[in-house]
């Protein structure tokens, strides 16, 4: 069967993209720069190496360079919109509706690190190597993370919506 | 007390560490009820971003995404159509919410193979409630498939209980068990409800590609076993499993 080991990885691509914008559409358009860039540099990959910290590398800098400006953008225009939940959710358990949000209230890089080692469950080596960052980095960020988040859903600190400074 | 720092608990809700060590951390957890209390804090945010997140990977994959630079004008629609069909295939689990079908016979082995071949793969996640907490996991599954669930043991074939989880079947809630021998070999069972119908079955075989199936179904519920294994080896467990369930 024509298969591709990239093919192989799309799904895990997408979840990522998902987890790091939380919009479908934009975290489709990653994936797709993410493989675009791939196709055309595969021959650049080398063959016995890890290929989905590979993969994981490439849409790093795809998102550093160009979804992080985009959406600073979109922030600013959110922040004109009245002040209720963004997103309706279907999910009747409040706990997960608050994990949501308190993911979006992360900042970038640290989102970055707790998304690849909860949900793609990379060795924090794996981790260092995917955004090209020392160890120590991913544990200092990992471990802000994590207390972030259970501040922001325990209450300890209030949500406060994203205000751009005028 | 050996010195513990923020990178050891960091490890510790990772599951990362050796048995040594993670023994110590949980006993200087064991005198910290704070510090215990912010490691299962993270940990059930862990599983929340999976229970969030983790759908998307039974998602199909749009076919825009699959196209290589070179055909995307015209991609190849083999490779379109496998990928496609794999989605489409995933997504049958998740589609039961949306659209209840009538699941008897081959339908039944077709769905628990593909939750078979989903889930024992995981390495570090492949049940929600583990071994150690038996009784809980009997308990909730029961609970939510609406009957006394029973699982098998099957110790003495050589393979011991991972755990559970609970997935979504096209009749509603579906358990899945998950055992595994020595050598890391991974067996499901698939345990669905079988609404209306209520008609018996014989046990059955069906070769999902390299995963092979027994099931049957009695008294409303339907029972697979999946394995990537030889159908002579899978019978001898199913054929263990279906004593001890169906007696």
């Amino acid at each position: 069967m024509d298969s591709h080991p990239i093919i192989e990885h799309i799904p895990r691509l997408r979840r990522y993209a998902r987890a790091l914008l939380g919009d479908r559409y934009a975290a489709d358009d990653l994936v797709q720069d993410t493989l675009e860039r791939a196709w055309n540099k595969f021959h650049l990959w080398r063959r016995g190496s890890d290929l989905r910290a590979w993969l994981f590398a490439i849409m790093h800098n795809v998102f550093v360079n160009q979804v992080r400006s985009k959406r600073s953008d979109i922030e600013k225009t959110m922040e004109e919109l009245p002040d209720v939940p963004v997103r309706a959710t279907q999910s009747d358990s409040l706990e997960i509706a608050d994990v949501e949000r308190a993911l979006r209230a992360l900042p970038d890089e640290q989102l970055e690190v707790l998304l690849l080692v909860a949900l793609e469950e990379m060795t924090y080596d794996e981790v260092g190597r995917a955004l090209a960052i020392p160890i120590g980095t991913v544990m200092s960020r990992l471990s802000r993370a994590r207390e972030r988040m259970r501040r922001l859903i325990a209450g300890v600190q209030p949500v406060v919506p994203l205000k751009a400074v005028k | 007390m050996t010195q513990v720092l923020e990178n050891d608990l960091q490890a510790f809700v990772d599951d990362v560490l050796d048995a040594t060590r993670r023994g110590e951390i949980e006993a200087y957890l064991a005198e910290r009820p704070e510090e215990a209390g912010r490691v299962r804090a993270y940990r059930a945010q862990d599983a929340a971003l999976r229970t969030l997140f983790d759908p998307v990977l039974a998602e199909p994959v749009p076919a825009a995404l699959v196209a290589r630079p070179a055909s995307r004008r015209w991609p190849t629609f083999a490779l379109a159509a496998s990928v496609l069909f794999t989605g489409v295939a995933i997504g049958w689990i998740a589609r039961g919410t949306f659209a209840p079908l009538p699941q008897t016979g081959s339908s039944l082995a077709r769905s628990a193979a593909i939750a078979h071949a989903v889930y024992s793969p995981e390495v570090r996640h492949p049940v929600e409630v583990g071994a150690e907490q038996e009784d809980h996991l009997v308990k909730w599954l029961s609970k939510r498939l609406g009957t006394d669930l029973r699982v098998p043991k099957l110790a003495t074939l050589g393979y011991d209980l991972v755990g559970g989880r609970l997935l979504s079947g096209p009749q509603g809630p579906v358990a899945q068990f998950m055992y595994q021998d020595a050598k890391g070999q991974r067996l499901t069972l698939y345990v669905s409800m079988q609404k209306g119908e209520g008609r018996d079955t014989a046990f059955r075989f069906s070769q999902e590609d390299r995963v092979s199936v027994f099931y049957w179904v009695d008294h409303n519920y339907g029972y697979a076993l999946s394995g990537e294994m030889k159908r002579d080896t899978l019978l001898a467990l199913a054929t263990a499993v279906y004593q001890q369930l169906s007696p």
